[in-house]
């Protein structure tokens, strides 16, 4: 028998690993999960006290204000997805893990969507009352954020990588990846008002599907070389 | 030839600001990248020539005083 | 075909041969784009429905393909310098980079100014128009994180992927803002979709779409040379033609 030997599991065990441990770090840090929250809920206030507390105005851009408003919320989040771990050196950790850091990278986005998008989509009907989104569309804007979420998640994991390494990288993060997000919104901002129309929502709900099966097998592989380039550059 | 007159043509029937503002803006766009590309390699290339005289300088004192560098200054490149 | 390309990803041996290019390329942009702008201002026949205002499609449409050509090529670039770690190929993608910007820039402004006499408005959320202003996003990001870096292997690869990622959210990007805006402004009338355009009509533009193509080759090879000279100052060989040049 050989003295040193693989752990059992292998990368299944580093990845289930990562996503424990970014849990608990995530729930330590309570405030960074409640803050993308209270921005949204901010936002969707600032709306009807700048353009009309009129119900019947709100119902109309309420989809397209609520997508908008999560999509920047989400985004916000983004910046502290990989900057404790540089900061402290464990992403260097995780770079120099015999485990594919493709995977790795995953889960940490996993985690990331688990308590910043998920949240988000939960949330979004509760304003929707406030902002009198018709009745009906509900749980498709829940259902849309949630899918769509977590291609967010991958997307701006990306520019989050390519950005870790930079002292002010915030507003550059936002310009790398907003264009990215415009199908994303199109599609879960289209749901919703397909949902209020009355027509079929099936057909977008798929179409966000299709892009996060995209986002999922390419994602992982940009992020893996962007960290690369911020810890070795 | 679409135009009967020099005035018509200059006209676009009608539609010359927005004809000659697209074209202009466009023009004015191309003739700017080549004359920004130009003065790029100038600056490039008398950047290394002055480097290269001050490598002459430190290398060969004596060759100092010559006034080789007073036509490297007025020569253009290729 | 290795030693080719070995060769081509060597600065010295560039230099040269691109230096023997070049004229060509400079010479065929000239000539297409002023045989081209002379037939499509004075020669082409007026559009039957736009009057002479179409006569914008000679320098919006050859600029819109160019915008995205150059992308393509930028993110192609990034990937052979990212994969083969030929030099040459990042510095040509980051002097596409700007040029890529600035006919985004003039597609967008003319799209813009045509659609005063075709719509009565400077802008209008077409498709075309909002994936063109999308696009001029994406070439800010990819510069702007390109002078990001302090260090240029970073800065270099940092682009190159962003550039890769942006490439295959084009399609998708223009796909969705297509669905988009027939969802939203159905039937409206476009720019440039026409029934068949007679061949006094499409020649022109299409000598137009070649002479932009070859400002594009002329510029880059023009561009990578002094970014050759810029980043190679210190190697023997451009010290020499620094001397011979004089």
């Amino acid at each position: 028998m050989p003295l040193f030997r693989e752990p059992e599991g292998g990368a299944g065990v580093a990845i289930r690993a990562t996503l424990k441990r970014d849990l608990v770090l995530m729930m330590r840090r309570r405030s960074e999960v409640l803050n993308p929250l209270v921005f949204f809920a901010l936002v969707i206030t600032l709306f009807p006290i700048g353009i009309s507390p009129d119900p019947e105005l709100l119902a109309t851009i309420a989809p397209g204000l609520l997508w908008v408003a999560a999509l920047l919320a989400a985004l916000l989040s983004l910046d502290s997805l990989f900057r404790s771990d540089y900061d402290d050196g464990s992403l260097e950790q995780l770079l120099l893990s015999p485990q594919p850091l493709p995977a790795l990278a995953l889960a940490k986005v996993a985690v990331h969507w688990l308590l910043t998008g998920l949240p988000l989509a939960l949330m979004a009907p509760l304003l929707g009352i406030m902002l009198s989104l018709p009745a009906g569309s509900y749980a498709v804007l829940a259902l849309s954020l949630a899918l769509g979420s977590a291609s967010l998640s991958l997307i701006g994991a990306i520019g989050a990588a390519l950005t870790v390494g930079l002292a002010r990288g915030g507003v550059l993060l936002s310009l790398l990846v907003l264009p990215l997000y415009i199908p994303v919104l199109i599609f879960g901002a289209g749901a919703v008002q397909a949902a209020i129309l009355g027509d079929g929502v099936s057909a977008h709900l798929a179409i966000l599907g299709a892009l996060l099966a995209v986002a999922l097998s390419l994602a992982p592989w940009a992020i893996a070389a962007s960290l690369r380039i911020s810890i070795n550059g | 030839m679409a135009f009967d007159s020099l005035s018509a043509f200059l006209a676009m029937g009608g539609h010359g600001v927005y004809v000659w503002a697209a074209w202009g803006v466009t023009g004015l766009l191309l003739v700017g990248v080549v004359l920004h590309a130009r003065a790029e390699r100038r600056a490039l290339l008398r950047d290394l020539r002055r480097r290269a005289r001050r490598a002459q300088h430190h290398g060969a004192p004596g060759a100092a005083a010559t006034p080789v560098s007073h036509q490297e200054g007025h020569a253009r490149e290729s | 075909m290795w030693a080719f390309i070995h060769k081509l990803g060597s600065p010295k041996w560039f230099y040269a041969i691109s230096e023997r290019l070049q004229p060509w390329f400079w010479v065929a942009a000239a000539v297409l784009i002023l045989v081209g702008s002379a037939w499509g201002l004075a020669f082409a026949p007026a559009d039957y429905q736009q009057g002479n205002s179409f006569r914008i499609i000679y320098v919006h449409v050859p600029a819109a393909f160019l915008a995205q050509s150059i992308f393509v090529s930028m993110a192609v670039a990034g990937f052979i310098y990212m994969v083969w770690k030929i030099k040459i190929a990042d510095m040509a993608a980051a002097m596409m980079a700007p040029l890529g910007a600035a006919m985004t820039f003039v597609a967008l402004f003319s799209g813009a100014v045509w659609g005063v006499p075709t719509w009565g408005t400077w802008w209008m959320w077409d498709a075309r128009l909002t994936s063109m202003l999308i696009l001029l996003f994406l070439y800010f990001g990819v510069i702007a994180l390109r002078g990001a870096f302090s260090s240029r292997d970073s800065a270099s690869r940092a682009a190159s992927v962003l550039a890769m990622v942006g490439v295959i959210n084009i399609p998708i990007i223009k796909y969705s803002v297509d669905w988009w805006y027939t969802l939203h402004q159905p039937a409206t009338f476009s720019v440039t979709s026409r029934p068949a355009m007679p061949m006094e009509m499409w020649a022109p533009l299409l000598i137009m779409v070649l002479g932009f193509y070859s400002f594009f080759i002329a510029v880059t090879l023009m561009r990578t040379r002094s970014e050759i000279l810029r980043r190679e100052a210190s190697k023997r060989w451009v010290r020499e033609l620094a001397g011979e040049v004089s």
